[in-house]
């Protein structure tokens, strides 16, 4: 028992060094400049959603066993549904239910091509991110933008705190769906039957099976609800945040979400950490720049986030362990 | 393969197994096609209109030709420097990056140096593309090996620092000085850095093809004739294959010229070809793809590399240096990228240029899976993709239907490809005993 608390605390040692010298950041620059403050930790969060919520989907693929790299199209085509169904009905509403919608067939597309034509999953993914990118870039027409986009709305008084109020209370609805997402999803892999079952199917497929838990149906429901996840990211992009379609306007973020599940450990509350520093380099770059206080070319800036990626990756976080039947078809004897 | 088959490998037989292995890709392709008319159908364009555009585009005349093995010849590169991390256990996303970097180097090295015959000029800016590829793919393998930081997102992290670092070398210290010039973009390269491309005569170049392929076929048989048995029945194989490939396209686009005449602007001679380019940098690809799979197929370090990607445990109980043939592999897979984005600039672009090399290593993916991860079967599957990228200009132009269609077909492609259980549905067609299905999973995150 004393082994397991230690070795618990062991292996959150990294992350709790990371949030409190990231909290005294915070405190400290709040204090030097409080508006400033306020606004790159918006920002972090609204750009930090995406790649979230994509994060989201890939543990729900990958905790049961399904490499997802299409994570990019699901949002692109998703994006691109919610922005017509918006366009053509003027309900937001609606269109984040056919961002959501479109987001959970191209989840069906990908478990039946991983799971029963046991295709080998990153051509699955890979076909999937061409064919958004083909069909957005076909059907696209230039000039539309949505009627209205999502607007951020108060929690009641929570959204009265200085600074913490109005960066975590005041917020987009899908920004909000986005953090609750993440305790949800956490509660659920690790405290409930069906999360046990998910790891299971996708630590030890034949084991599972077994014990009488159906690995194709547990593979078929986690896809299918992460591609919905993937849709909410993509509904994230046309609805919430920029209010109109462009080609390819996912620009990586699918692949970036897939880099932020792998830096978070396949845990939603680790892939949380991973994309707020992410969406914090974004920010800081964007303010950086916006500021123009360092002489330094506005690409080097750029780079800021990807370099930040890499070196905290290589640097802090190490081997990481993925579920181990990841990739494998399941064959049943 | 089995021993009654190597009695007499004859031509026909050689046909036959040509015929056979092709068989469910053609499907596939077809499949793709038919299933992309429909949906051309549904937004209202008659497919066939498109399709015949498209061909015209990709084949119809010399220049099209042309257009259409540039664009293969980087999707080679870039396939191969895929295909090569895949036989490695290693999704080398960063491909990108590293042709991005290599065309940067090879124009720098275009425009900068001077004084330089072609003959030395060219090959040092191809040489130094490519060792900056290398380079490049160096600091993903090295931090897999030592960190564990894993090669997907690493290299897709390094392709966004690869596009700012050449977009700040563009528009900063390299840009080009002529005082005309307001975008980003290098300086020309000298005229002694330009890769050429010569025509030649049609009757000319069909004799030189073929002196080309004796001599080739010659050298082959004599430097392997010791080494092994089964190679040179593969490189017949392999030429059968391409002679396939070209006679079948020259073969169509007549057909075309005589039925659909109103798509060609002059129409003289028999052939659609007057003369013919020789595109030098589409035979480097040619030769790099012999090469990586010589690597692979026939050398120790090829064997190595292959048996780590299958199963790094057992490599290292073999005595396999597993770090160091995973650092390697992603070296030689951006050398192989970083050539690619230089024969882009030498025998392209002219120059670098942001923008004019989107893409290039993501569809080496595409094209690495289209090959079925195979150094020369992706040879056909770069010049399918560059087909239909040429040709989709002048489907866009002629036909009116937006380019990125092919996108879809591609899509299409890729899918009946690696699902080939449906296709053999369709045609009935068994599996073949030697035929491995693709696995490129294995090495997803494990080590």
């Amino acid at each position: 028992m004393n082994l397991i608390t230690q070795l618990r605390l062991k292996k959150l040692l990294v992350p709790l060094i990371l949030a409190s010298l990231g909290l005294v950041a915070v405190i400290v620059s709040y204090s030097m400049n409080p508006q400033v403050t306020q606004a790159v930790l918006a920002s972090t969060l609204r750009q930090s959603t995406p790649i979230l919520l994509g994060a989201m989907c890939g543990i729900l693929c990958e905790k049961s066993g399904i490499i997802n790299i299409g994570i990019e199209g699901q949002m692109l085509l998703s994006a691109f549904m919610g922005f017509m169904v918006n366009v053509w009905t003027g309900n937001l509403l609606v269109a984040v239910l056919a961002g959501m919608a479109t987001g959970a067939l191209l989840g069906l597309l990908h478990a039946f091509m991983s799971v029963t034509l046991k295709l080998d999953q990153i051509i699955g993914g890979t076909v999937i991110n061409i064919l958004a990118l083909g069909l957005t870039g076909f059907f696209y027409t230039a000039g539309l933008t949505t009627k209205g986009k999502l607007q951020p709305f108060s929690l009641g008084f929570l959204a009265e705190i200085p600074l913490i109020g109005p960066v975590l209370f005041r917020n987009p609805p899908i920004t909000f769906a986005a953090i609750v997402l993440v305790f949800v999803l956490q509660f659920a892999l690790f405290k409930t039957t069906w999360g046990l079952r998910t790891r299971a199917v996708g630590e030890h497929p034949r084991a599972a099976d077994t014990l009488g838990v159906n690995v194709f149906t547990t593979r078929y429901i986690n896809v299918i609800m992460g591609g919905a996840i993937a849709g909410l990211a993509g509904a994230f992009l046309t609805l919430e945040a920029v209010g109109s379609f462009e080609r390819a306007m996912t620009n990586g973020r699918g692949f970036v979400a897939l880099a932020v599940m792998i830096f978070g450990k396949w845990s939603p509350l680790g892939a949380w950490g991973a994309s707020l520093l992410f969406g914090f380099a974004n920010a800081l770059q964007t303010q950086i720049q916006f500021a123009g206080v360092l002489q330094i070319p506005h690409q080097f800036i750029g780079m800021l986030p990807y370099v930040l990626t890499i070196i905290v990756l290589a640097g802090f976080v190490g081997r990481a362990r993925p579920p181990a039947a990841g990739g494998v078809p399941y064959e049943k004897e | 393969m089995t021993e009654e088959k190597q009695k007499q490998p004859g031509v026909l037989y050689w046909l036959n197994q040509t015929w056979l292995s092709i068989r469910v890709p053609l499907a596939a392709i077809i499949l793709a096609l038919l299933v992309g008319a429909v949906i051309l159908i549904l937004s209202g364009v008659n497919p066939l209109d498109a399709y015949r555009a498209l061909f015209v585009g990709a084949f119809g005349e010399t220049r099209y030709l042309l257009r259409t093995l540039e664009k293969a010849t980087p999707l080679i590169f870039s396939g191969l420097a895929v295909a090569f991390g895949f036989k490695a256990g290693l999704f080398n996303i960063g491909a990108q990056g590293q042709l991005l970097l290599g065309a940067m180097t090879a124009a720098v090295i275009g425009f900068m140096v001077t004084g330089l015959p072609p003959l030395i000029h060219i090959p040092l800016a191809l040489l130094g593309g490519a060792l900056t590829g290398a380079l490049y793919g160096f600091i993903p393998g090295a931090l897999k090996t030592y960190t564990g930081a894993h090669e997907v997102i690493t290299t897709i992290m390094l392709n966004y620092v690869a596009i700012n670092i050449t977009d700040y070398l563009a528009d900063g210290p390299f840009k080009d000085p002529e005082p005309a010039n307001i975008v980003a973009r290098t300086a020309r390269i000298q005229d002694s850095a330009v890769i050429p491309t010569p025509q030649i005569d049609l009757t000319v170049g069909v004799l030189l093809a073929l002196l080309l392929m004796i001599v080739f076929s010659v050298l082959v048989f004599a430097i392997f004739k010791k080494v092994t048995l089964g190679i040179k029945n593969k490189l017949l194989l392999f030429l059968i294959r391409l002679g396939l490939v070209v006679g079948l396209g020259i073969g169509l686009a007549q057909l075309l010229r005589v039925f659909a005449p109103r798509f060609y602007a002059q129409p003289v001679g028999f052939l659609p070809y007057n003369a013919i380019p020789f595109p030098i940098g589409f035979m480097i690809a040619i030769l790099m793809a012999v090469v990586v799979w010589f690597i692979l197929m026939r050398t120790t370090l090829g064997f190595e590399i292959r048996t780590v990607g299958l199963n790094p445990h057992a490599a290292r109980y073999a005595g396999i240096k597993v770090k160091m043939i995973i650092i390697l592999a992603m070296v030689i897979s951006g050398f192989l990228a970083g050539m690619g984005g230089s024969i882009e600039t030498l025998a392209v672009v002219g120059r670098y240029q942001p923008g004019f090399n989107t893409g290039l290593g993501f569809d080496g993916i595409t094209v690495a899976l289209l090959g079925r991860n195979h150094p020369l079967g992706l040879i056909p599957a770069a010049l399918l993709i560059g087909a239909m990228q040429a040709g989709s200009n002048v489907m866009q132009f002629q036909a009116g239907v937006p380019s990125e269609i092919i996108g879809v077909i591609q899509a299409l492609m890729l899918f009946f490809v690696a699902a080939d259980m449906i296709v053999r549905w369709v045609i009935r067609a068994k599996a073949r005993p030697g035929e491995v299905k693709i696995d490129l999973t294995s090495g997803w995150g494990k080590q």
